[in-house]
């Protein structure tokens, strides 16, 4: 087993730490490395494809198993509709597997680029979240092993309080060696998009509300920079699948090369060198036009057809889009309010984020709905997701409106998300998750890791 | 840096590297950054004063030197200050270096990763002018050569392998030119500015910084010891003010304080036939 000294980065390249990656090829390897941590009074993390924008894959001066060589789909048994992969499989390999046949995997991110393990560990949700709940809703079954070298199988039924408590757990109770999970029928490449503007935040909640129960996705987005009565205005997009004989060509616009992003724009500018061009935008005059503009032509209601691909994974739109948020890169900051109080909740922090000049460059509202997983992050209700820009002059003011929006997001019932939030403290995590669930999570963990050897910089900065 | 030069040579201390009784350090976030790095010989003199500089400038660090009390003094102060663990602990003696592996895993994985290493031990047995001493000599090159090998060999590995980092080597004025006064030392610095030199030529084409510090006279205990006269002697203030604007330009060779750039530039070049009957 080769180790590495690497240094490793998240997702809006706004944090590094220096590990120790190994890339184990199986569950023996994973074993092997989780003796070789004990031995060496190391601790250990899973890293699928770092695409958490905080620091739940990293850990730093420890141990990080970089799953990616585990990515094999092991089977795909279309009778079933049910998929058997690897934990180092990403969306991206699933979706141009099934989707030409006819499936399309029930919840998405916002990049085709995660993988199925880390998408688990964090428990993702995707713009269907209020219809189809979180991804951890469609594991039929998985497998992990444990830091005692235990293998178990976990379902609804089976060992349900690790199913329930493994996905979403960020992955410190056992790392997944395989996961089976249900794939949703399509008969069409394409979905049929609506998009119409919303003048404030009020209507952006309600249209979310109001839409949800009619569409099979809905977004919204946000400028973060308009203030007074346009305070939270933006677009929203919802989406349906077509039916059955819609589309008159499914077997076309199902095929990959309908599907994915084409690398040029224009067919000569390549889009990996874009990044570069939007970066003097990245900057609160720079946002305040982009979005003025982006508003102004969203003003126009209409409806058109999308490829899957296209409508799900914006991110990878722009390859390489978060570099052009500089040299200290980008956080994410993203809460889950209660449909009752989100509206004022909001209200307040875009005013208290305009009041301290720091807005936010993108804005992204989602509907919500509960589920069953232990540390769960969802709520009956709306997310709000709000992409900073960080920078060496804003880090401690911008420190400080976080933790006020923490206190706001506390004191109206909110969650949040540790696929995103990168500086959410332990005495905040504390109080949304509730002791209980925190003492019951200790207690598996216990019980699966008695040694502690599963610990990321997340798990120390929440747990600690 | 220490230099207790009337002490005579003892055997060395083994005892195993011991923990960090002190706190966790705050985990570092993207809007509160946190830069790890390990000081070796940081109880007193520049060492102590670059701790002090470096953790205001947002470095967590593990600071090392033989005596724990001095360490320990240090750190209460730094952490009281900034009322978080900022500082940690560690006693160790340079030249044992078998502990070395073991306590700079112990060491990275306290940090939570690993940004930046200076190696700062230092000891000068002047051994007078007409005096051979060889446990004296062993000892100046055991620590301040070997010593510095133990430690940043492994480290240059890591810092290669992860295409970052920064290697701060404190060597001296002494080592560059061989003098009458102190064969062992001037050999020692000679020794290490090669070393360090060797290192930034593998290393900066893996975007590593290296840089090489030479201080002439700072007013350390180290200097006490010191015969005869000790022109341009600064602070460990100054020379600890020097070695961090150049550790931000990455530089990769300073003097401190400049003028001995010249200075050094002068004797350099000063042909041995003078040289040799210079008593400088």
């Amino acid at each position: 087993m080769r180790k590495t000294f690497t240094q490793l980065d998240n997702f809006g390249h706004s944090l590094s730490a220096a590990s120790y990656l190994i890339q184990p090829k199986s569950a023996e390897e994973i074993y092997s490395a989780f003796k070789l941590a004990k031995q060496m009074e190391l601790t250990v993390t899973a890293r699928g494809a770092g695409r958490s924008y905080n620091d739940a894959a990293l850990n730093g001066g420890g141990i990080t198993l970089d799953m990616s060589a585990m990515n094999r789909i092991i089977k795909w048994d279309q009778a079933k509709d049910q998929v058997r992969c690897e934990p180092g499989v990403t969306l991206e390999q699933l979706w141009k597997k099934v989707e030409p046949q006819g499936w399309w995997p029930p919840v998405v991110s916002g990049t085709m680029k995660t993988t199925l393990g880390g998408c688990l560990a964090a428990n993702i949700h995707g713009k269907n979240n209020f219809k189809m709940g979180t991804i951890g809703e469609h594991v039929i079954e998985f497998t992990a092993i444990l830091p005692t070298g235990a293998e178990i199988t976990c379902s609804q039924k089976k060992n349900a309080d690790l199913f329930y408590a493994m996905i979403g757990g960020l992955g410190m109770l056992g790392i997944f060696t395989s996961i089976t999970l249900q794939m949703k029928r399509i008969h069409s490449g394409l979905l049929t998009v609506d998009a119409w503007p919303v003048q404030n935040l009020g209507r952006q909640l309600s249209s979310l509300r109001d839409g949800a129960p009619d569409y099979d996705y809905i977004v919204g987005w946000m400028d973060g920079i308009a203030g007074g009565k346009s305070l939270g205005r933006g677009q929203i997009h919802a989406a349906r699948y077509l039916q059955e004989g819609e589309d008159k060509n499914p077997q076309e616009t199902m095929q990959i090369k309908n599907q994915i992003l084409p690398p040029r724009i224009f067919g000569v500018f390549p889009k990996g060198l874009l990044y570069y061009f939007i970066s003097p935008f990245t900057n609160n005059l720079g946002t305040w036009g982009v979005n003025t503009a982006k508003y102004i032509a969203s003003l126009r209601k209409h409806t058109f057809r999308q490829s899957h691909a296209a409508f799900h994974f914006l991110l990878d739109y722009i390859p390489d889009w978060e570099l052009s948020y500089g040299r200290s890169g980008l956080i994410q900051y993203q809460s889950f309010l209660p449909k009752e109080s989100a509206e004022s909740a909001w209200t307040e922090m875009l005013k208290l984020s305009h009041r301290n000049r720091l807005p936010f460059y993108l804005g992204v509202t989602k509907r919500h709905r509960p589920d069953k997983f232990l540390l769960t992050h969802a709520v009956d209700g709306f997310s709000l997701a709000m992409d900073f820009k960080v920078s060496e002059g804003s880090r401690a003011k911008l420190y400080a409106l976080l933790q006020e929006f923490d206190q706001i997001v506390l004191a109206n019932g909110g969650r949040f998300y540790f696929a995103k939030n990168s500086e959410t403290t332990a005495e905040t995590a504390l109080i949304f998750y509730g002791k209980e669930t925190l003492a019951k999570f200790k207690k598996l963990k216990k019980r699966c890791d008695p040694n502690g050897l599963l610990e990321s910089d997340l798990f120390r900065r929440i747990f600690g | 840096m220490r230099s207790p030069v009337s002490d005579s040579p003892k055997p060395f201390d083994h005892t195993p590297p011991s923990g960090t009784p002190q706190g966790k350090p705050a985990p570092a976030t993207p809007l509160t950054p946190r830069r790890r790095g390990i000081i070796v010989g940081a109880s007193e003199g520049i060492g102590a004063v670059l701790a002090q500089k470096l953790v205001k400038e947002g470095y967590t660090l593990a600071v090392i030197a033989r005596r724990k009390s001095k360490l320990k003094t240090l750190c209460k102060e730094i952490n009281s200050t900034l009322n978080e663990t900022r500082a940690l602990a560690y006693a160790h003696d340079a030249a044992n270096y078998d502990e070395v592996p073991a306590l700079l895993r112990k060491i990275v994985a306290d940090l939570g990763g690993l940004d930046l290493i200076v190696f700062m031990a230092g000891i000068n047995y002047p051994p007078g002018l007409n005096n051979y001493n060889f446990e004296g000599d062993r000892k100046m090159v055991e620590v301040n050569l070997i010593g510095a090998m133990a430690w940043l060999s492994p480290v240059a590995e890591m810092f290669q392998n992860a295409k970052a980092g920064q290697i701060v080597g404190i060597s001296s004025v002494a080592g560059d030119r061989g003098r009458i006064a102190n064969p062992g030392y001037n050999t020692s610095k000679a020794g290490l500015t090669t070393y360090l030199e060797a290192l930034r030529n593998r290393l900066s084409r893996h975007g590593v910084n290296v840089l090489t510090v030479k201080p002439g006279f700072v007013k350390t205990e180290m200097l006490k010891a010191a015969q005869g006269a000790t022109p341009f002697a600064i602070t460990p203030e100054k020379a600890a003010d020097d070695i961090y604007k150049a550790m931000r330009q990455r530089k990769q060779l300073i003097y401190t304080a400049s003028i001995w750039r010249w200075i050094m530039l002068i004797i350099q070049h000063v042909p041995s036939v003078i040289f040799r009957r210079m008593s400088f």
